[in-house]
C-alpha cells in the first residue's frame, strides 16, 4: 500500500498548484498516515468497526488517485423530487455543478481553494489521509442575517466507472452571525469497493443555526467514513440527522465543541440495516462553557447479519455549568445474527449539571405484536407498524417540515 | 521524575517499611523468586510448575494502560515479593504512636480500643481474645463439612480441590497484574461449602486466625458445591494500618448448580494524605463463574479507601438460568481516582444480571463507572439492567461512566440508565431547617442515595458501612 500511496501522492501533487509550504504540510499528514495505517479494531475508538480489516478483506489494493480533468455526465434522475432546492453535485469527488438559484446574490459564497489548511491535524488517520489527497477544498459561507430559503443538497453520487477507488472530499461551512442554513447530504452509489472519506468542517458564530441531514439509503457495497466537526459560539444551534442504511460499511462521526454559552447541540439518528452491512454512528460533544444543552437519540433495527454500533460521548468541562446533556439509543433486534453494542460514554467534571444517558436493546414487544394481530393484521404487518413507530418518534424530531417528510417518503413511512 | 515521586512515596508513613530484618526473599522479581516463595511454603511441584508458567507469561505481557487514574511506574524488581509476618518488635508500641486523625476517625465509627490496637497490629492482651471467638466458630463449620482456611493450608490439605479449581476462573495467561498474582501469591482465604450445605454464619477473614499480613498478592479462592450457599465478608470498614502499597490480589469465585456466593467488600485503606501524597494502589482482580444451572453470585462493594482503587468484580454466566449481580458504592475524595465496575458476561440460556453502581466523588477526585454487559448468541432470553449513578460534589472532581453493551442475541434485552446530578440546594436547605448541621445533611443524603446498595450488605456490616460513607465525605462541602 506505501508504494501505491506515495506514487499517488506525486501525482495528485503535479496536477495541483499547491505552494512548497503546502506540499509540505500534505507530505506530513501523509508520512503520519503511513505510519499509522487504517485505524484497527486495536484502537478504541474503531473497536465496532474494523476499517483496516474491511479493507483488506473486501477491497484489497486501493487506488488512491483520481484524474478530475475530465467531466462526468449528471444523472438527473437522482435528484430529490416535490421540494425545491439548491444543489451541489458531486460526481465521483468531482464537483460537476452548483446550482443557487433559489438564492439571493453574494448572499452565499462558495470558494474553491486549493490552499491546505494546517487546522485539524492528528484526529486520526482517516483525517491525516484526507489531509494528504484532497486536490482542493471548498469554503461555503452564509453570510451574516441572511438565512437561505430553499434547503441545499448536496449529492454524493458515484458511478459504476470507478472501482477499487478511495475519494476524499472536504467542505468548509462558515455560518456568520444570524444565517441559517439547512444542508441536506444525499448519497447515491451505483460504484462498488470505493471507500469515500469526507470530512465536513462547520464553523458557526453567534445566534447561527445550523440543520444537516445525511440520508444514505440506496443500497450499494462502498465504504464510507464522515466526519463533522462543529465549532459553536454563543446561542447558536447545530442540529444532526443521520439516517444510515444504504451502504455497506459505513461511519459517522461528529465531533461537537459548544464553545460558548446558550449553544446547543441535537443529534439524532435512525441505522436501519439489513444484509451484512456494519455502520456506526460515533459522537463526541465537548461542553466547553456555561449553558449549554445537548441532546442526542438514535435508534437501530438490525435485519440478518448486520451490526451497528453507537458510541457516544458527552465531555463536560470543569467551568461548564448549568449543562443539560441527554443521551438515548434504543435498538430493536430482527434476526439471530444481527448484533448490537453500544458504549454511552460520560465525562463530567463540573458538578452542577443535569447529565444522563440510557441504552436498551432487544426484540419486538411480543407483546404489542399479539396485540395488533387479534385486531386483524398478519404478523409481518405488525412487525412493520410497530418498527415505523419506534424509528417515526427519531424522526419527529426533525424541524424541518420539508425534509421531514423527505426523510418519512425515503423510508416509505406513512402519516 | 517518577524515580523522585517513588521515593517520596516510600517515606511515606504508612508506605513501604523495608528495613525488617525477618525472613523474607531476596528484592526483584526473577525465577528464583518464585522457587524461594514455593519452597518456603512447601508447595507440590505442580503448583510450583504453574507459577513459573505464569512468569513465563508475565515476561510477555505489558502492563495496561487504558485506564483512567495513571500512576507512576511501578518498578516491580524493587518490591519484595515475600516476608514472613512481622514480629510485634516493629509494629506500633501504642496508640499514642498512630495518627491522631486515624484515631478520630475510629471514634466516629465506634471502634472499641481493642479492636483499634488489633486493626494497627499492637499486641493485645488477654482480655480481648479473637482467637476463642474463631476457635468457637470454626468447630461449628468443621461439624458442617466446611472448609474455611487459608490457601497456603488448604494447598497441604486439600490439593486435589485447590488444583481442580484454582486458576479456572482467572488463567494464568490473563492481564498483566492477575498473571502477576499468580506467579507470586503468598496467601489468602480458601473456602469449599459442600453439597446441599447452608453456611450458618457470615464467613470473614476477620476470624480466620492467621488472617493478618497475607501481603499484598493475595489469593482467594471460594468454591460452593451443588445446593449451598455462602456469604463471605471481606475487609473491614476500619482504616487498616497497611505496608504494602500495590495490592494486586485475586479473587475467584466458583458456584456449581443451584449453588449462591454472595462476596462483600468494604475497602477502605489509606487514601493518602489531603495532598495525595501516599496511599495504596488496589489493582485487583475479582471473577465470579455461575458454572451450574442456577447458580447464582452477588458482589457487593463498598470501596471508599485507596489512592487508586481500579477492580471490576465480574460475573461469567456459564450455567442456564443463572443470575449474577453488582452492587457497587464508590467514594473518592481528596486526590483519590478510582476505575470499578463489573463485566456480566451470559453464556447461558435464561442468564440474567443487574448492576446498581453509585459513584460519589468529592475534593479533586476522579469517579470512573467502567462495565461491559456482553450476550452472547447463545444466551438466549437473557436480561441484564443497569443503574448507575454519579453525585458530584464541588467542580474540582470528575465523575464518568464508560459502559460497553454488546447485544448479539435476538431474545434478550439489555437496558442501561445512568445519571449524574449534585445535591441540591434545596435538599441541603429542608434538611438544615430542621436542626442539622451541613454535614449530617450531606450524610444522610448520600446515605439515601447509596440506600439500594447498602441494604444488600449483610446487617452488621451495613450500618458500619453508612457511618463510613459519612466520615469519608467529611470536609468536601462547604
Amino acid at each position: 500500500m506505501r508504494e501505491q500511496l506515495l506514487t499517488d501522492f506525486d501525482k495528485i501533487i503535479s496536477d495541483s498548484k499547491f505552494s512548497n509550504n503546502d506540499i509540505e504540510h500534505k507530505r506530513k499528514s501523509l508520512n503520519k498516515f503511513i505510519e499509522n495505517g487504517f485505524p484497527t479494531k486495536k484502537n478504541e475508538d474503531w473497536k465496532f468497526l474494523d476499517i483496516g480489516r474491511i479493507i483488506d478483506k473486501n477491497i484489497g489494493q486501493l487506488d488512491f488517485y483520481n484524474n478530475y480533468s475530465s467531466q462526468n455526465k449528471i444523472d438527473t434522475s437522482i435528484f430529490v423530487k416535490g421540494l425545491e432546492h439548491n444543489k451541489i453535485v458531486f460526481v465521483n469527488g468531482r464537483i460537476e455543478k452548483i446550482d443557487l438559484k433559489h438564492e439571493e446574490n453574494n448572499k452565499i459564497e462558495i470558494k474553491e481553494e486549493s490552499k491546505s489548511i494546517n487546522k485539524f491535524n492528528n484526529i486520526n488517520s482517516l483525517i491525516n489521509l484526507n489531509n494528504a489527497l484532497t486536490n482542493k477544498h471548498y469554503t461555503i459561507t452564509t453570510k451574516s442575517g441572511y438565512s437561505l430559503k430553499k434547503p441545499l443538497i448536496i449529492y454524493h453520487s458515484t458511478t459504476n466507472s470507478i472501482y477499487k477507488k478511495n475519494i476524499n472530499l472536504r467542505l468548509d461551512f462558515k455560518l456568520e452571525k444570524n444565517s441559517s442554513l439547512k444542508l441536506i447530504d444525499y448519497f447515491y452509489d451505483d460504484s462498488n469497493d470505493n471507500f469515500l472519506n469526507i470530512f465536513y468542517s462547520f464553523d458557526l458564530a453567534k445566534d447561527s443555526i445550523l440543520k444537516n441531514y445525511k440520508i444514505d439509503h440506496k443500497d450499494n457495497k462502498n465504504l464510507k467514513y464522515s466526519y463533522n466537526h462543529i465549532d459553536q459560539s454563543e446561542n447558536s444551534l447545530s442540529e444532526t440527522f443521520i439516517l444510515s442504511s444504504g451502504s455497506s460499511y459505513l461511519k459517522h462521526e461528529i465531533n461537537c465543541n459548544l464553545n460558548e454559552k446558550y449553544s446547543s447541540a441535537f443529534v439524532n439518528g435512525i441505522l436501519k440495516l439489513d444484509d451484512l452491512k456494519n455502520h456506526e454512528i460515533k459522537t463526541n460533544i465537548n461542553h466547553l462553557n456555561e449553558n449549554t444543552k445537548s441532546y442526542q437519540l438514535v435508534k437501530s433495527v438490525l435485519g440478518k447479519a448486520s451490526k451497528a454500533a453507537y458510541q457516544g460521548k458527552i465531555s463536560v468541562n470543569s467551568i461548564a455549568q448549568k449543562t443539560d446533556g441527554y443521551q438515548l439509543s434504543k435498538c430493536i433486534l430482527l434476526d439471530k445474527t444481527s448484533e448490537f453494542n453500544a458504549k454511552p460514554e460520560l465525562e463530567i467534571y463540573a458538578d452542577d449539571v443535569k447529565c444522563s444517558h440510557g441504552s436498551a436493546s432487544g426484540s419486538l414487544n411480543e407483546d404489542s405484536i399479539f396485540y395488533l394481530m387479534s385486531r386483524g393484521l398478519n404478523y409481518e404487518q405488525s412487525k412493520e407498524l410497530l418498527i415505523n413507530g419506534f424509528l417515526l418518534d427519531v424522526i419527529e424530531k426533525i424541524t424541518d417540515s420539508e425534509t421531514k417528510n423527505l426523510i418519512k417518503n425515503t423510508l416509505g413511512l406513512k402519516e | 521524575m517518577r524515580e523522585k515521586e517513588i521515593d517520596i512515596l516510600k517515606d511515606y508513613k504508612y508506605g513501604f517499611t523495608t528495613d525488617i530484618e525477618n525472613i523474607k526473599a531476596p528484592k526483584g522479581l526473577n525465577e528464583e523468586v518464585i522457587r524461594f516463595i514455593s519452597n518456603i511454603k512447601k508447595e507440590p511441584q505442580w503448583l510450583l510448575e504453574w507459577r513459573l508458567k505464569a512468569f513465563e507469561r508475565l515476561k510477555v505481557l505489558k502492563e495496561p494502560d487504558w485506564q483512567k487514574p495513571k500512576y507512576p511506574k511501578i518498578d516491580y524488581q524493587e518490591l519484595y515479593y515475600y516476608s514472613a509476618p512481622k514480629s510485634f518488635k516493629e509494629k506500633p508500641k501504642s496508640l499514642d504512636d498512630l495518627d491522631p486523625k486515624l484515631l478520630e476517625t475510629y471514634k466516629k465509627l465506634g471502634i472499641p480500643l481493642q479492636e483499634q490496637k488489633r486493626l494497627n497490629g499492637i499486641a493485645v492482651d488477654a482480655v480481648f481474645d479473637s482467637v476463642s471467638v474463631a476457635t468457637t466458630f470454626k468447630e461449628k463449620l468443621t461439624e458442617k463439612g466446611i472448609i474455611f482456611c487459608s490457601i497456603s493450608e488448604a494447598i497441604q490439605k486439600h490439593p486435589e480441590l485447590v488444583k481442580k479449581y484454582l486458576g479456572t476462573v482467572i488463567p494464568i495467561t490473563d492481564h498483566y497484574f492477575a498473571t502477576l498474582n499468580s506467579a507470586v501469591f503468598t496467601d489468602g482465604s480458601f473456602v469449599y461449602i459442600p453439597p446441599n450445605v447452608r453456611c450458618p454464619m457470615e464467613l470473614s477473614t476477620y476470624f480466620r486466625i492467621n488472617a493478618s499480613d497475607t501481603g499484598q498478592f493475595e489469593r482467594t479462592l471460594i468454591i460452593a458445591d451443588k445446593g449451598s450457599y455462602v456469604s463471605y465478608l471481606e475487609g473491614c470498614t476500619a482504616p487498616m494500618r497497611d505496608e504494602n502499597q500495590l495490592h494486586a490480589a485475586n479473587v475467584e469465585l466458583i458456584a456449581l448448580d443451584d449453588a449462591e456466593i454472595k462476596y462483600s467488600t468494604v475497602q477502605n485503606w489509606y487514601p493518602g494524605d489531603k495532598d495525595g501524597k501516599g496511599g495504596i494502589y488496589n489493582f485487583v482482580t475479582k471473577r465470579g463463574i455461575c458454572k451450574g444451572k442456577n447458580s447464582k453470585i452477588s458482589w457487593t462493594q463498598v470501596e471508599t479507601g485507596s489512592a487508586i482503587t481500579w477492580k471490576y468484580p465480574s460475573c461469567i454466566l456459564q450455567g442456564d438460568n443463572s443470575i449474577g449481580e453488582f452492587y457497587s458504592i464508590a467514594i473518592t475524595n481528596n486526590h483519590q481516582k478510582a476505575d470499578t465496575g463489573t463485566k456480566m458476561i451470559h453464556l447461558g440460556k435464561n442468564t440474567k444480571s443487574k448492576i446498581i453502581s453509585k459513584g460519589i466523588s468529592a475534593g479533586l477526585s476522579d469517579m470512573t463507572y467502567r462495565g461491559l454487559v456482553d450476550i452472547s448468541s447463545r444466551a438466549n432470553n437473557s436480561r441484564n439492567y443497569t443503574q448507575c449513578d454519579s453525585l458530584l460534589m464541588g467542580n474540582k472532581c470528575g465523575a464518568h461512566t464508560i459502559p460497553y453493551i454488546k447485544n448479539k442475541n435476538l431474545e434478550s434485552n439489555i437496558a442501561h440508565e445512568a445519571t449524574t446530578s449534585k445535591i441540591s440546594e434545596e435538599q441541603l436547605h429542608y434538611c438544615q431547617q430542621r436542626g442539622l448541621s451541613q454535614e449530617e445533611a450531606v450524610g444522610l443524603i448520600v446515605n439515601g442515595f447509596c440506600k439500594e446498595v447498602l441494604q444488600q450488605l449483610p446487617m452488621e456490616f451495613a450500618v458500619e458501612a453508612q457511618k463510613l460513607v459519612g466520615i469519608s465525605l467529611e470536609g468536601s462541602v462547604g
